[in-house]
């Protein structure tokens, strides 16, 4: 469990390190907490020529109000996440989530911002993110920029932060009372979903927004379920139509015809907490 | 009073708990070498080249060998009835049989340019075919050994018998998996080997057998045993992985040898999850036969068992497999067949039970499949058929005799533990409701065969002028605690403290013999041989008090509490423990030292009744172990701590069999579970409390009267919660579900079981 050798160099500022990220291109790697980034090195599936600490860039751990909704910064903790009043108040959903992913341990050295820019479709914040549609702000050499939550997964593994940027905050809407539910199951508490579902009331026309966790090789919306309720399906009768239009992935797990059957149970168990 | 058969705490835990403990990893040796090395990536080829050109002249590099280079026989398999044609060569030679097989060794000044230089080696194969099933290799179309001719490397047959049904009103057959699991140690495999200045080889390693160790390596590298030094620093569990020599053990030798420097090779999870053997991989058919009222006739049972790549002791699972087959029935009728075959797969080796858990896993679910056919309940139907308590020594139709036991207490105290008539009352009503959360019972009686080895132990106690005492044990604990038992067994016959009692294992120069530790031994055997000594030194001691104190040996008593000696009726004149030290010194010019090669008196026969509860979700699949009740019975007891401590560990682990684990390939022999991210290795966030109670049923075999404790939980435990996932759906006709009884093996029973209710036909299959 050696990693092949890499530079690393601790950045000091953001700039700093849009500045080396510019400079190596694709060759360097942003390391925050490390639980994903790490794990692959060591077993030599990742091999960066250079890893760009951004854990000790100050006024990146944060949860502040931002009127109709929370800004988080990237290097907030899953633990601090799931403890902050702030959250557990505006946005229970995303308290709750931060605080079921894998273990004590994963949690304190774990960041919302880390989850979001591996883009590992089986993470359970991508899904949050998506359902609440959130809003990613990039920041590269050039500045600045936000990103819908939509436009955010490209691929496995693939996101639309640059080589050179880096995802400073994530942005989403209060919840207040809104009713909400999240369900997942894993072979063991520490896993992984083997399939994940969040469903959230969002605000303002009242419909109901459904994402899915490690269902196919992206983290994506159940967009035929939630069609269905907004068209007055029951959650049971949109529920059974989770899967639609998805693209499933099979594994050890799961076959697929396992995991959709799975989706259409857990989106069904989410919307029955969402709609209460 | 005695202090045996107390909740005496682990003396080993303040240093493992506080410093650590210092593994084979841990240790400091000047100027030592690392080792690691090039495994194959194939299942199953020929080497047409190895190109390590780059690696030889990578930074750090010192030394890159290949089997060639090292001239060393191949390793027959270790047992005389196994084919011995399928050797194994110390580093693959010509063909790679597994993915793991190691197949060059690169030694460099660090681990990390060894890891670095190992990955510009090049290994150029030819693929051959592949064959993972033991189903498939029984065939022998696809040939690890084209020169043998054959997959087949052992083979048991017994009880034939062609009218072996005759008067039975109902026969139930099952095919079961017992699939193949990773032992996972947490300390992974690790030795290191240093030349001393006499020129003797001092080998450290992670090993359940210090001694085992010294042989191997003295026939394997062709030394004699007394130039070869063995030590077993700290040992981070075993399981019965670590009973044995790898090749790797050897080749750390070698290259020690080779180089003149100091080696040290300590392997990656990744690493061990391939190197380290595999246990269990039985394919079992299962046959019971038996009247309508629920008196069992006749029990055959024929089984596959995958040995891997090479046969080593796995292959031989079968026949502690057969020896345990009829478990804790008075079944009059067995029958037992049985094929060992190579695949390419990671060797199978000893794993906590050795095919003792296959055969309680066997016959307990061929129990409740019978108990179904004749809508018995399964308490009912295993009291009616449990050996009577008043035929001990049993003698089992497979041949094997029973010491001693006393099952029906064991079952009517785990049956009343758990609640039982309220917990089928509590599973009634939820079916009723008809929810997605439906609860399931298990029980599971077992009996296992502990001290099975037939070999004895060394034992020795020697008193120092200072009146503390030395043991000396050829057990090799690696967390079992012997530190605790052995000394409290000392204290209680020498009325020395506990904590002027030091006790050493695992060192071959400071003790002569031995034999280690596995197959749940140490206890009845090196304990009883401790124990041995210890009265031993006492005779000594009391003969030279008698000397002493001018008095005839009959009257010398001992007086534990003052720890001294002195004659009866006359305590104010007495002799201490120092002073008889002392006096042996000064009058026989020999330390005051009892030793004691105890033979072995044969095997013991632990048992008992585990009931499982879970909670099944029949909509996910997923399980819920809610409880678990585990009442044992391993004879006296000498520390009840330690051993609930064995039962616990021994519950999470056979749970975990029933649950989660497994070790998956893909049909090109892949493994697909290679790390802990894969491998779903049991945590406490996945068990319930336990609540473990014990009966006591001496053993006529040892003074002791103690049975193992190692493996019964684990014995005990998987076949109950597999139970229990059966009977949480067996309202939904689903009859049996494979182990592990993952989410999706549930959703399939359930989907097949609907399946076969739709057809309106009546099956007793489970899913595959």
């Amino acid at each position: 469990m050696i990693p092949a050798s890499f530079d690393y160099v601790r950045a000091d500022s953001l700039d700093q390190a849009t500045g080396l990220l510019e400079r190596h291109g694709d060759g360097a790697k942003v390391l925050a907490g490390g639980h994903s980034l790490l794990p692959l090195m060591k077993l030599r599936l990742a091999v960066p020529e250079v890893l760009v600490d951004i854990g000790r860039i100050p006024g990146l751990s944060y949860v502040r109000d931002g009127g109709d909704h929370l800004a988080v910064g990237a290097l907030t903790t899953h633990d601090e996440i799931a403890r902050s009043p702030l959250v557990g108040s505006q946005l229970p959903l995303l308290a709750h989530v931060a605080g079921q992913i894998g273990d004590p341990q994963v949690r304190h050295r774990g960041t919302i911002g880390g989850s979001l820019a591996h883009g590992d479709p089986a993470s359970d914040l991508p899904a949050v993110v998506l359902a609440l549609r959130g809003t990613l702000v990039l920041r590269g050499p050039g500045g600045s920029r936000e990103v819908d939550s939509e436009a955010f997964h490209l691929g496995f593994l693939e996101t639309a932060v640059a080589p050179d940027e880096i995802l400073t905050e994530i942005r989403l809407p209060k919840m207040g009372e809104l009713g909400w539910g999240f369900e997942k199951l894993t072979k063991r508490a520490q896993d992984w979903a083997i399939v994940g579902a969040v469903a959230a009331r969002l605000d303002g026309d009242g419909s109901t927004a459904i994402a899915l966790i490690n269902v196919g090789p992206v983290p994506a919306r159940a967009l035929a379920a939630e069609a269905a309720l907004e068209a007055g399906s029951s959650p049971a009768e949109a529920a059974a139509r989770a899967d639609d239009g998805i693209e499933v992935s099979g594994d050890l797990n799961a076959s697929e015809a396992f995991r959709r059957h799975l989706t259409r149970v857990l989106v069904g168990r989410a919307l029955e907490k969402a709609l209460v | 009073m005695s202090i045996l058969g107390n909740r005496v705490l682990r003396r080993e835990d303040p240093k493992l708990l506080t410093t650590g403990g210092t593994y084979v990893g841990d240790l400091d040796l000047p100027s030592a070498l690392s080792l690691t090395f090039v495994r194959a990536t194939i299942a199953h080829g020929r080497i047409l080249g190895v190109d390590s050109k780059d690696a030889k002249r990578a930074p750090g590099v010192v030394g890159v060998f290949t089997c060639d280079d090292m001239g060393l026989a191949p390793m027959p398999p270790s047992m005389a009835f196994l084919n011995q044609a399928m050797a194994r060569p110390l580093l693959a030679s010509g063909v790679v049989r597994y993915v793991g097989e190691a197949v060059v060794a690169v030694v460099a000044e660090s681990a990390a340019a060894a890891t670095d230089a190992a990955e510009l080696v090049v290994i150029d194969y030819e693929p051959l075919a592949v064959v993972v099933d033991p189903l498939e290799a029984l065939k022998d179309e696809t040939l690890l050994f084209p020169e043998v001719g054959t997959n087949n490397c052992f083979e048991l047959q017994f009880g034939h018998d062609d009218r072996f049904f005759e008067g039975c009103d109902v026969v139930v057959r099952q095919r079961i998996i017992n699939q193949r699991v990773a032992p996972c140690p947490l300390e992974t495999r690790a030795a290191a080997a240093l030349l001393e200045g006499d020129g003797r080889l001092l080998f450290y390693s992670s090993t359940q057998s210090a001694h085992g160790v010294r042989d191997t390596l003295a026939s394997s590298l062709d030394l004699a045993k007394e130039s070869i030094h063995v030590i077993t620093p700290d040992v981070g569990g075993g399981f019965g992985a670590k009973a044995t020599v790898y090749p790797e053990d050897v080749v750390t030798a070698w290259c020690a040898r080779r180089l003149g420097r100091p080696i040290v090779w300590s392997e990656t999870r990744s690493e061990s999850m391939l190197g380290l053997g595999h246990g269990r991989a039985q394919v079992q058919d299962v046959e019971i036969g038996g009247t309508r009222d629920g008196r069992i006739l006749a029990y055959r049972i024929d089984v596959v068992q995958d040995a891997g790549a090479y046969p080593a002791i796995g292959a031989m699972l079968p026949f502690m497999t057969r020896t345990m087959a009829t478990g804790v029935y008075d079944i009059a009728r067995a029958e037992f067949n049985s094929t060992s075959v190579v695949t390419n797969t990671v060797p199978t080796v000893a794993y906590r039970g050795a095919g003792r858990p296959e055969a309680a896993a066997a016959i307990e679910r061929a129990m409740d499949c019978y108990a179904a056919e004749i809508a018995m309940d399964p308490g009912e139907l295993r009291r009616k058929n449990l050996i009577a308590a008043d035929v001990f020594p049993y003698t089992t139709p497979t041949g094997t005799e029973y010491d001693s036991g006393n099952y029906v207490p064991a079952l009517d105290l785990a049956l009343e533990m758990a609640g039982y008539p309220k917990l089928r009352a509590d599973q009634q009503a939820r079916r009723r409701a008809g929810g997605s959360r439906q609860l399931g019972i298990g029980l599971s009686s077992y009996v296992e065969i502990t001290n099975g080895v037939p070999e004895g132990e060394y034992g020795a106690v020697e008193i120092l002028p200072n009146g503390k005492a030395i043991v000396r044990t050829g057990t090799s604990p690696h967390g079992q605690g012997h530190h605790t038992s052995w000394a409290m067994l000392v204290a209680d016959q020498l009325g020395i403290a506990m904590e002027d009692i030091e006790v050493i294992h695992g060192d071959t120069d400071l003790v002569p013999r031995g034999v280690g530790t596995f197959g749940s031994r140490s206890l009845q055997i090196g304990g009883a041989a401790v124990n041995q000594a210890a009265i031993e030194v006492v005779d000594k001691a009391r003969a030279l008090a008698a000397d002493l104190l001018e008095a005839d040996v009959a009257d010398i008593v001992l007086d534990k509490p003052g720890a001294t000696f002195h004659v009866a009726g006359t305590p104010s004149i007495s002799r201490g423990w120092a002073e008889l030290a002392q006096a042996s010194l000064e009058r026989a010019g020999e330390p005051l030292m009892a030793e004691v090669d105890l033979p072995t008196a044969g095997a013991t026969f632990p048992f008992g009744t585990h009931v499982a509860v879970v909670e099944v979700d029949t909509e996910t699949g997923q399980v819920r172990l809610v409880s678990h009740v585990a009442v044992d019975d391993a004879g006296r007891i000498l520390n009840p701590l330690l051993a609930e401590g064995q039962v616990h560990g021994g519950i999470a682990q056979g749970a975990a069999q029933a649950l989660v684990e497994e070790f998956s390939y893909d049909a090109a022999g892949n493994p697909l579970t290679g790390n802990f991210a894969d491998y779903s290795i049991i945590s406490a966030a996945e068990l319930p409390s336990f609540d473990a109670a014990f009966t006591e049923t001496p053993t006529p075999r040892n003074a002791l009267g103690a049975k193992g404790i190692g493996e019964s939980g684990t014995i005990g435990s998987t076949p109950a919660v597999q139970n229990a996932v059966v009977d949480a759906l067996s309202h939904l006709g689903v009859r049996h579900v494979d182990m592990a009884t993952t989410p999706e093996r549930v959703w399939l029973a359930i989907q097949a079981a609907r399946a076969d209710a739709g057809n309106g036909t009546k099956s007793r299959k489970g899913a595959a």
